[in-house]
């Protein structure tokens, strides 16, 4: 079912994966899509360790992707109930506003 | 199998550029969803298929789904985000665009150095993840349970004092 | 008899003007006038008594050696460095405090009419008191070091004269200057002390002289650079060449203070330093040549400028700086007592000039433009008989007056001595006769001629009668020194040969003496008539002069002094000054305090990445990992 599919290639599409979601975390000035790339970034975070795994033919990198998977649900969930309660307080989600700790 | 790992790839990597760069916030996330599913199939032709599951069900299904009963929430159509996001010129791509690239040649630079060895020929099924998970692993589940509790509480607490129309407890 | 002149003491000498001094600088100001007149001109003339009494003891009695010490207490002793307040009292610093402390107390009695209108009477005569003791222990000092004292402290003394009406911010400078100038020439001369107590291992004058005497050769170059030194401290307070720039200025302080620092005493003292060391000189033959060259160079220079002033105390302030230069030339060719001597006549002369000048000031009520003044002689009587005797004897008239006898020695031994060379009495001749010229123009042009100015009020007793005493010593007091051809007197150089060097002449026989004092005789004369026709009889000429292209281009050159204070503005003043302004900003201090503003600097910049934003700590988070995995790859 599996081709030798090279390491390094599935290892480099979840680099390129993560560097997207970066550049989406360091352009974007919504909190919303902030925090969307930051989701992105974990997917592929998940990724390498998936396919780590199954280059070594273990069951050890999908649980970690499980872990992956639990974390990211549990910052998701936070996350977003504090995006409300910042969309409530500064009626726009720009997050180059919200810098009053400056200094 | 080769073939559809590259494709979904490049699905992948497309969708999520996509998504980054869109002003509607739904849009945006479609595209994640559409890289999720990629990524799915990229678990799948590796043989990794619990995890190609538990992706698109949780990932894309929960995770993906949160957000955009959010943005239905907060009602961000084009304009609330056009407002924030209105100066997605061309300008302020290039600094950030130029540090990640750096980053992925770096990666690039330390994956391709160790070449070799392809991906194992069995695929890992359910058992094997379940086997391991709460042999091995065990404690981690409890750690992982004790996130998911946080988590809750600290959503259901910050979420109750929200109204929706704005203004704070 | 005998034993009351020994036995008051020398330190009385300096003390009593001191004491008069510190009455007048606590008390002063509550004093009434009178008071203040009866101290401070008292304490002066009982310091003239004690100083007569001291030379009755020591004519008498002469001491061991030539030399009274009095050892008062020690003031400074660390280690091998011993310096005693001690007073010697020999034949050189007799004469001096002979000269100071008589010429002194007449100036002070003059003063008190002088200066009668004067709001700052008190301490005017408190600083005058100060200068006169600490002039005193200038030349009655048994170390250099003491000297040094005296020295620095009459310097003092006559910045705070000279700027002594200081709301006027003229006389202020006037008065920096005079300190400024002299302060480089007092530098030379601690240079000069160091210098000997390195090498002789004491500065006790005595001490030091024999110890150079054994130690250094003829023409050694140690000996060569103390002398030039000294001769640069000497230089600095007698307002020669090249630091005579400060003495006209000086002339913006009141009359009597000219009269006394700046033509008697303080001006003098550089002679004194020279013949006080002159063995030290003796030792540096071409030491002794630069002096003779610069007494020479600046008795010409300033009897130029004299001719040509117009401010009647500015003529002379250039008539002293030229007969100090006579001085110098005196002892450059090595006439030691020849040029006390003619220090001694110069000071009761040209006292007497500034006094009768003064006079004529105020009675003219504070004029001193003598284009301004004419035909006084009829208003101003004793002032004109005692001004005219004054000029006599500055012009060197022949036989009857103080200063021909003195001049004329002069100009002997610059022919004859060893030292000695026909150039240097050529400009010795010219000199007299550009004294002549200059002095009786002063004469006619105020004097006589038609009536300028108004006499507002006639000088009193205490202005005339030191006029009368000085015209009179201006007279006779040459004769205690007359030349081998005209009586052979020789009472002055036995007495300071005592101390001094005797002067060889190595030329015997009368003949060349009989002729070059006729020449100069002549030479006077001459200059005496032509200043009559020129300033009597054609008065047309001299302005004609003055106002042709030429003519009046050299008036102005000469009339500054010949550039001299424009030459050290661009030479020093500028460059300092631009220097100064450079500097302005403290670099020094900024260069130390870089490092605060590099971190404050640094921290401004720092801070700007604080701006809050999330999206910019995000950067700083991606930015870190690539440089830590950027150092992994590479290493």
């Amino acid at each position: 079912m599996t081709a030798g599919i090279p390491l390094e290639h599935g290892l480099l599409i979840a680099a390129g994966l993560f560097v997207i979601g970066l550049i989406g975390v360091l352009v974007r000035r919504s909190l919303l899509f902030q925090l969307l790339s930051i989701e992105i970034m974990l997917n592929a975070a998940g990724m390498a360790f998936v396919i780590a795994g199954a280059r070594w033919g273990e069951a050890d990198g999908q649980v970690l992707f499980i872990f992956i998977l639990v974390m990211a649900a549990a910052e998701v969930a936070v996350g977003l109930a504090l995006l409300l309660r910042l969309s409530n307080r500064f009626r726009d989600l720009n997050g180059d506003s919200m810098s009053s700790m400056r200094g | 199998m080769a073939v559809i790992f590259y494709l979904s790839s490049v699905i992948a990597l497309l969708a999520a550029a996509m998504a980054i760069s869109r002003r509607n916030a739904f849009h945006a996330l479609l595209y994640v969803v559409v890289s999720l599913l990629a990524v799915a199939v990229i678990f799948f032709s590796i043989g990794a298929a619990f995890a190609g599951a538990l992706e698109i069900i949780v990932y894309a299904g929960a995770i993906i789904v949160l957000f955009i009963f959010v943005v239905m929430m907060l009602n961000l159509g084009p304009k609330t985000t056009g407002r924030a996001d209105g100066f997605l010129t061309p300008s302020m791509w290039f600094g950030p665009a130029l540090l990640a690239l750096t980053l992925l040649v770096e990666l690039s630079l330390i994956l391709v150095r160790d070449a070799g060895v392809g991906t194992a020929a069995t695929a890992i099924g359910p058992k094997e993840v379940a086997l391991s998970l709460f042999g091995p692993y065990a404690i981690g589940v409890e750690l992982a349970s004790f996130l998911l509790l946080a988590a809750l509480v600290g959503a259901a607490r910050l979420g109750s004092g929200t109204r929706l129309t704005g203004g704070d407890r | 008899m005998d034993g009351f002149w020994c036995s008051l003491p020398l330190w009385l000498i300096p003390a009593l003007p001191a004491a008069g001094f510190v009455v007048l600088a606590l008390i002063g100001g509550q004093l009434p006038r009178r008071w203040s007149a009866v101290i401070g001109a008292g304490s002066v003339g009982l310091s003239a008594a004690v100083s007569l009494c001291a030379a009755a003891c020591y004519l008498s009695h002469p001491p061991d050696g030539g030399v009274r010490i009095e050892r008062l207490w020690t003031w400074i002793h660390v280690g091998n460095f011993d310096i005693g307040f001690s007073l010697a009292l020999d034949a050189l610093s007799l004469v001096m405090i002979f000269v100071v402390s008589f010429v002194g107390f007449l100036i002070h009695l003059y003063s008190t009419e002088y200066m009668a209108d004067d709001e700052a009477f008190s301490r005017f005569f408190a600083y005058m008191n100060l200068f006169v003791a600490l002039m005193l222990m200038l030349v009655l000092a048994d170390n250099l070091f003491l000297l040094y004292l005296g020295w620095e402290g009459v310097g003092l003394c006559s910045y705070l004269l000279i700027g002594f009406w200081y709301s006027d911010p003229a006389n202020g400078a006037a008065a920096r200057k005079a300190f400024i100038v002299t302060r480089i020439g007092d530098t030379a001369m601690a240079i000069a002390l160091l210098l000997l107590y390195k090498h002789a291992g004491t500065l006790d004058i005595q001490e030091a002289m024999a110890w150079a005497a054994d130690n250094w050769a003829v023409g050694s170059g140690m000996a060569v650079v103390v002398a030039l030194l000294l001769l640069g401290g000497a230089v600095g307070k007698s307002a020669q060449l090249p630091l005579q720039v400060w003495l006209p200025d000086a002339m913006a302080g009141p009359t009597p203070v000219s009269a006394l620092i700046h033509a008697a005493t303080m001006v003098t003292a550089g002679v004194y330093l020279i013949a006080r060391t002159h063995v030290v000189f003796m030792l540096a033959p071409p030491a002794m040549t630069v002096v003779a060259v610069i007494g020479a160079a600046t008795l010409l220079l300033a009897g130029c400028s004299a001719l040509v002033q117009t401010d009647i105390k500015r003529v002379l302030a250039y008539s002293t700086i030229s007969q100090i230069g006579y001085m110098f030339l005196g002892l450059g060719v090595g006439a030691w007592s020849a040029a006390v001597f003619h220090l001694m006549t110069h000071a009761f002369f040209k006292a007497l000039l500034f006094l009768g000048a003064g006079a004529v000031i105020i009675s003219l009520h504070h004029e001193q433009d003598i284009s301004k003044m004419g035909g006084l002689r009829k208003r101003l009587p004793v002032v004109f008989w005692t001004f005219l005797i004054g000029s006599a004897s500055l012009a060197a008239l022949p036989l009857v007056t103080a200063g021909f006898y003195s001049k004329d020695l002069i100009l002997w031994c610059s022919w004859s001595t060893q030292y000695g060379s026909p150039w240097l009495w050529a400009a010795g001749a010219a000199g007299a006769f550009l004294t002549a010229l200059y002095s009786f123009r002063l004469v006619f042009i105020v004097f006589f001629g038609d009536e300028k100015g108004q006499v507002e009020h006639r000088p009193g007793t205490r202005i005339l009668v030191p006029l009368v005493v000085l015209a009179v010593l201006s007279l006779i007091g040459g004769f205690v020194e007359t030349p081998e051809s005209l009586g052979h007197v020789t009472l002055f150089s036995d007495l300071t040969e005592t101390t001094l060097a005797t002067t060889e002449s190595t030329i015997t026989g009368h003949p060349t003496e009989h002729l070059l004092q006729a020449v100069v005789a002549g030479i006077t004369l001459l200059g005496v008539f032509l200043a009559f026709f020129l300033y009597i009889k054609r008065p047309a000429i001299p302005a004609a002069i003055s106002t042709s292209p030429l003519g009046s281009r050299v008036c102005r050159f000469w009339l500054s002094g010949w550039g001299f204070d424009t030459l050290y503005d661009r030479l020093f003043v500028r460059p300092f000054a631009g220097l100064a302004q450079l500097l302005r900003g403290d670099p020094f201090d900024g260069i130390s305090s870089t490092l605060g503003r590099a971190a404050v600097a640094g921290n401004s910049a720092l801070s700007r990445t604080q701006d809050g934003r999330i999206r910019t700590y995000a950067f700083g988070i991606g930015l870190g990992a690539v440089i830590a995995i950027a150092i992994v790859v590479l290493t």
